[in-house]
């Protein structure tokens, strides 16, 4: 089980499984406990798992949140999957979900996820992360915080330096 | 130019505490090679054939005499004394130490300076018009837009993971194009609408390299305040959609080549519908804000052409050929526009000296208030020269090895770093500048010839723009020989055009005949008022094919 780190700190308690899509032929295995599911797979079966607060989502970086039928706020967690830390994608991902589709729960980086991208993403609007296992988490909040302003807008803080700069 | 504040201050230095953090920590093997990689690339860090080389911004093209005395020093106590202007206005050291890089970015913030995002594949330098509010015909000064896209560039936390590099280019000239717009991922031209409004005319998927491209238009007329919101919207739908499974199909033009120009205009529409009225949308105010940084200096009300002037230029027939090639006109009368060329046969292409580097900003605080700008010919301008004060700077250039009056001519050659330093190489570069150099060592002849250019670039990747040369020379590889392919026809200007290969290739020390030949064929040929260019539009490739290969 791996750590997860959230703006309170290291949680080393969380029982999130991501599960795969089945592949051709194949019907879905949910595991024991809450269960991220490809985003693909809930779109199919929304009705099946409304409701529940143990089932989740993920988006692979190609994954479009523009593809999401139906209320993503009824969804206790989002996970982005970054399959290479250089693949950028999963940021535009984060801020759509954010900004476009109005997403207010977890929003979880898996992945490839290093230290030195957790500050782009925390401002493209994650507040969970789970840092690849062979990095050390102590340092997280360092990297987190690395700067202390911007000059863009993005999630977490919604107007650009230009509209804040005092002269 | 502009001036830092405290905000601008902190958040460099941020940048370099977290860049001496990572450096710490590559060398302490926590970070592998390829995780460091684009970390030290967006902070100018290239590893090189020889040794790791550095690129540091110099945010379209300006620079302040003090910044020169730092870059001088720099060159002095942490390379070997010189350093290389590009064709992209920044300039490059190529001996630095790894470990001593995060010293070099402290000492680089100290004047306002850093290496950010000069590499990697992310939004790169926004480069501008060296002339940028000196010339007459201007419809306004471009700086301080190019200001604000560095500002909203700088550490995007979006869009620092493209899948390839992203350069942007401004210019604000209706007759001129000194930034070849049309050769960048985007290229905005600042234009008025039929109602007198200012915008941008948005060029999108133009570039060099692999597959060259002259960019398209995909929006006439953007309105002046819509600026970024309709840049984050173009490159979401490139971050998004760019293709990340090729390196050498990932750059924007191939996007846009496959969507189709208006495919994809379509598609940033639509993304910039849901963003326009974001808070992203710039401001009256913010604008007003950044212009106050690029006010007129200090002009005295002086005449155009003062006797001293013109006596001198009649005394000598040296210094009047330099005012003619390396003097333009300048807005304000009695100033002039001048550039010093780096371009001296034997020395490569934009190198200088540290020693250079501080004359260079002696040069400007006695004679251009303090600031000169890079251009990317690899040439450094004075923009506010007195006339009644030309023919005392040019007496001081001349023995700096500054005054070759070769503007603009078959000498003033763009080449890249080429096989003498660069890992990618197929083909020196610098070799071949100074044999054409030697070879078209008469001045007059130059001079008759009128404005060429030739660009020079040891591989595909086009540094050296060979694609854009009105005469292009490209180093291939043949068999583990360098040889040298030739295009004719090229253009970075408004009538910006990708050059067409002439033929097989040729051995190095045939490169000079090979060039002489072409420029005879010219010279048969023109009209009284024709360029060369015009020449070779006229007669087309194959009277030149016919000679070069008889
Ligand atoms: C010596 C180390 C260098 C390396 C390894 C290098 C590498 C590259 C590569 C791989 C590309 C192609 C990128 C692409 O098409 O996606 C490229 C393009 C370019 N480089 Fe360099 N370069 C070096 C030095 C320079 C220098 C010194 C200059 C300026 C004199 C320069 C200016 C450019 C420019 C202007 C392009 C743009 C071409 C375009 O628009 O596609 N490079 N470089
Ligand atoms: S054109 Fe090729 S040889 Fe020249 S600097 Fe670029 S990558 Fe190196």
């Amino acid at each position: 089980m791996p750590d997860v780190i959230r703006k309170d700190g290291i949680h080393n308690d969380d029982l999130w499984t991501l599960v795969s899509a089945p592949v051709e032929g194949e019907s879905l295995q949910l595991p024991d406990g809450p269960a991220l599911l490809p985003v693909t797979v809930w779109n199919e079966n929304q009705d099946a798992f409304a409701g529940r607060n143990d089932i989740g989502v993920w988006f692979d970086s190609h994954d479009e949140p523009e593809t999401v039928a139906g209320d993503l706020n009824q969804l206790p967690l989002i996970a982005v999957n970054f399959p290479k830390f250089t693949d950028g994608r999963g940021y535009s991902i984060a801020r759509l979900l954010r900004e476009r589709h109005g997403y207010t729960g977890e929003l979880r980086a898996v992945g490839d996820v290093l230290l030195d991208q957790l500050f782009y993403m925390k401002r493209c609007g994650f507040d969970s992360y789970v840092l690849r296992a062979d990095k050390d988490i102590n340092k997280a909040d360092g990297c987190l915080n690395v700067f202390s302003n911007a000059y863009q807008a993005a999630v977490d803080v919604k107007e650009p330096l230009f509209r804040r700069r005092t002269a | 130019m502009y001036v830092y504040d405290e905000y601008d201050r902190q958040i460099l230095t941020e940048r370099v505490a977290q860049f001496r953090s990572q450096t710490d920590r590559a060398l302490a093997g926590e970070l592998s090679e390829e995780e460091f990689l684009p970390l030290r690339l967006q902070n100018g860090l290239y590893v090189q054939r020889l040794a790791p080389m550095m690129r540091i911004a110099v945010p379209y093209g300006m620079l302040r005499s003090v910044q020169l005395r730092r870059l001088a020093r720099i060159t002095r106590d942490y390379d070997k004394g010189y350093a290389h202007f590009t064709t992209r206005q920044n300039v490059q050291l190529n001996w630095p130490a790894i470990e001593d890089v995060p010293d070099i970015l402290a000492e680089l913030a100290e004047v306002e300076m850093h290496a950010n995002q000069t590499s990697g594949n992310c939004i790169r330098n926004t480069t501008t018009d060296q002339f940028a509010a000196v010339q007459s015909n201007e419809l306004i000064d471009p700086r301080p837009y190019c200001e604000l896209i560095r500002q909203w560039s700088t550490y995007h936390p979006e869009f620092a993971f493209l899948p390839r590099k992203f350069k942007v280019a401004v210019n604000a000239s209706d007759s001129t194009d000194r930034a070849a717009i049309q050769v960048h991922d985007i290229g905005i031209e600042m234009v008025r609408n039929d109602a007198g409004e200012l915008g941008y005319r948005v060029y999108v998927g133009g570039g060099l390299g692999r597959t060259p491209m002259v960019g398209p238009v995909i929006r006439e007329f953007l309105p002046e305040l819509d600026l970024l919101t309709y840049l984050e919207a173009v490159l979401r739908v490139y971050n998004r959609y760019g293709r990340r499974d090729n390196k050498f199909k990932a750059r924007i033009k191939i996007l846009v080549k496959a969507m189709t120009p208006a495919g994809f205009a379509e598609k940033v529409e639509a993304e910039w519908a849901h963003i326009k009225d974001s808070p992203t949308r710039l401001t009256r105010e913010e604008i007003d804000r950044v212009k106050t940084f690029f006010t007129e200096p200090d002009y005295q009300s002086l005449e155009n052409e003062p006797s001293a002037l013109v006596s001198a230029r009649g005394e000598s027939k040296a210094f009047d050929n330099w005012v003619k090639r390396n003097v333009d006109s300048h807005k304000q009368p009695g100033y002039s526009i001048v550039t010093l060329t780096l371009k001296k046969t034997g020395v490569p292409p934009g190198d200088v000296s540290d020693k250079q580097l501080e004359q260079i900003a002696d040069l400007a605080d006695q004679y251009s208030f303090g600031e000169v700008r890079v251009t990317h010919q690899q040439n450094v301008v004075l923009a506010d020269v007195r006339q009644d004060q030309l023919f005392e700077l040019w007496k001081t250039i001349v023995p700096m090895d500054f005054g070759t009056a070769n503007l603009n001519t078959l000498t003033d050659i763009i080449c890249c770093p080429g096989g003498d330093y660069c890992a990618l190489a197929n083909a020196k570069s610098i070799p071949i500048a100074e044999a054409i150099q030697r070879e078209f060592d008469d001045l007059d002849y130059l001079y008759d010839l009128g404005d060429i250019d030739l660009n020079i670039s040891g591989c595909m990747n086009a540094c050296g723009h060979h694609h854009v040369g009105n005469i292009g020379v490209l180093g291939v590889d043949k068999k583990g020989e360098e040889f040298y392919q030739v295009s004719l026809g090229g253009s970075s200007q408004r009538d910006a055009a990708i050059g067409k290969i002439l033929g097989p290739s040729f051995a190095r020390e045939e490169m000079p005949r090979v060039v002489s030949k072409i420029v005879d064929v010219y010279v048969e040929r023109r009209t009284e008022e024709e360029t060369f260019l015009d020449t070779y539009r006229r007669i087309g490739i194959d009277p030149f094919k016919e000679r070069v290969y008889a």
